[in-house]
């Protein structure tokens, strides 16, 4: 399973970091993805792209996660020769995170799930 | 009063007009708030203002004030804008001069300057956020402007003013300001403040709350983006909001819009930085309303800093760039070979580049090569970019591209090439106390 499954993301830039949020399509999904969805495995997922570090911020109410990504914008939007200086597609390059599937997942947890 | 409506006409400097034309006619609103400067925007205008003195302000802004003004006037709408860039004295004649031209007498126009403290920074040597400190950039640097607050907005406002014009405001502060006004909030109600700036927040990147930059088809289907819709924010007297748009637009306001924007270019949500409050975010609620309808509501805040964030432009260095296609079967392979020529025809004529980089478009020029693996593109787009110290050099790197065209593998086609001085920006830090800010009232 995808992360675009179960979510939807945007990026947005200040200098060299970017930031990422990833929201559940279905708040009830939130507890599996702030399970699955680690500030780890998002910097696994972006080796040779990020530089620097990656912090995870956790918001419940809203059924979302905010990944912050240092030395993500090759030097910072102003300067990068990238193509994508702002790192808008990393959003997208975030969706395609494989997950652990969920319905096998939610039957080890009862099968709450269909 | 006890709710205004503030509607969205700008998300950047180059943003669609229609939708603002249609939010001053028909939008029943209290205030229509322009957000028109990027980060670096505000270098590239002082150095516009360089050129021409009495320029250095919204290219757009004309343009914006003729298709605007006669209806704002109409419905009583007022208008706030950052489109005076590094000129919002002489953005504040020029909009004088469209409302003469349009017959708007007695509109009063209010200008807000103070923003560009390039004195007092380089009195203080402010020291940079990424290390060293502002005398170190030399005299490469082109402007350093603080992010300033409501309050010169709200002394604008209390003045009756129609128009007012700035130059660098934090974005959420355009539209907190008129709750400030309208709701005669203290500035020191953090929490009222932490979210008035969440619905400034929201609204200050337009179309970006109403379906823009959300479409993924198949999973987020957006109705009729073509005639996307700028969004209204229904503003309460305790800080809730209410955002919708106007029916027969473009586009879609959902729980889900929200929360995107809601995050967007936010780091620690509990701590939002800001000139007025430190905004928190992180117990935000989002809930549907109706049809294209979201109440948001749980913002909080915190007392500000007392310091304000600086943007500082300079000339960083050149940036020269080529690119060419090739299609087919074997385009990767001669992609690569045409990659491999121009980086040893760069070594063997010398081109002095601090940094190189050599992308396939198509293939790894977004996020490397690791998720491309197995694919075969039917086309791929050859790129390569430098950074160099002059624009001599720049153009150098381009030419190597260029010269594919009868000195490289088969078939390239579409070649372009570019060269270009880089302002970069550079953040600081700048205690409230060296920023005064000066309001001028205009009549038409």
């Amino acid at each position: 399973m995808k992360l675009r499954d179960i979510a939807h993301a945007r990026s947005g830039d200040k200098g060299n970091i970017s930031n990422i949020s990833v929201i559940a399509l279905d708040e009830t999904d939130y507890p599996f993805l702030a399970e699955h969805l680690t500030a780890q495995s998002v910097a696994t997922h972006f080796q040779g792209i990020v530089t620097g570090t990656v912090t995870r911020y956790e918001l419940p109410t809203l059924g979302a996660l905010n990944f912050v990504l240092t030395g993500a914008l090759g030097g910072g939007v102003t300067r990068s020769l990238a193509l994508d200086a702002h790192g808008k597609a990393l959003s997208s390059a975030l969706l395609d995170l494989e997950l652990p599937n969920r319905n096998r997942q939610n039957n080890q947890h009862g099968g709450e799930r269909p | 009063m006890h709710r205004i409506r503030i509607g969205s006409g700008a998300g950047y400097s180059g943003d669609r007009i229609e939708p603002a034309i249609d939010l001053a006619e028909r939008g029943g609103l209290d205030y229509l708030v322009f957000e028109c400067l990027a980060e670096r925007t505000i270098a590239l205008a002082q150095q516009a203002r360089q050129r021409d003195p009495a320029g250095g302000y919204d290219p757009l802004l004309t343009v914006r004030m003729t298709a605007v003004l006669g209806a704002c006037r109409r419905n009583g709408v007022r208008l706030i804008t950052n489109m005076g860039a590094a000129n919002p004295l002489g953005a504040a004649e020029a909009t004088r001069a469209v409302a003469r031209s349009l017959g708007l007498d007695g509109l009063r126009i209010a200008a807000v300057t103070g923003d560009d403290v390039l004195a007092a920074a380089r009195e203080l040597d402010v020291a940079l956020e990424d290390g060293g400190t502002l005398r170190g950039l030399g005299d490469r640097v082109i402007s350093a402007n603080a992010y300033i607050g409501a309050g010169p907005i709200v002394e604008a406002l209390a003045a009756h003013a129609d128009v007012v014009i700035t130059g660098r405001a934090a974005d959420p502060a355009l539209f907190l300001a008129p709750m400030v006004h309208e709701f005669g909030w203290r500035m020191d109600d953090w929490d009222a403040l932490g979210r008035g700036t969440m619905a400034g927040h929201l609204l200050e990147c337009a179309g970006q709350v109403t379906g823009g930059y959300f479409a993924d088809p198949g999973v987020k289907d957006v109705p009729e983006l073509a005639r996307l819709g700028f969004p209204i924010g229904e503003i309460l007297a305790d800080g809730t909001l209410l955002l919708t748009k106007l029916p027969e637009t473009g586009g879609c306001v959902t729980p889900a819009t929200v929360k995107e924007q809601l995050l967007y270019e936010i780091h620690d949500p509990a701590r939002y930085y800001q000139p007025d409050v430190v905004a928190d975010f992180s117990a935000a609620r989002v809930e549907g309303d109706g049809p294209d309808r979201v109440r948001v509501h749980g913002g909080r805040g915190a007392a500000r800093t007392g310091l304000l964030k600086l943007s500082i432009g300079y000339i960083d260095s050149c940036i020269g760039e080529g690119q060419i296609s090739y299609a087919g079967p074997g385009a990767v392979e001669r992609g690569r070979l045409a990659l491999e020529i121009v980086r040893d025809r760069l070594a063997l004529t010398g081109v002095r580049a601090e940094e190189l980089r050599f992308d396939l478009i198509g293939l790894d020029a977004l996020h490397g090569d690791r998720r491309s693996r197995g694919h075969t593109p039917y086309e791929v787009r050859l790129r390569v970019a430098g950074r160099t110290a002059t624009l001599e050099e720049a153009a150098r790197i381009g030419n190597e591209v260029e010269t594919l065209y009868t000195n490289g593998p088969a078939g390239g086609g579409g070649a372009w090439k570019s060269a270009r001085e880089i302002v970069a920006v550079a953040s600081a830090l700048l205690p409230e106390s060296a920023v005064r800010t000066t309001v001028t009232l205009l009549e038409a």
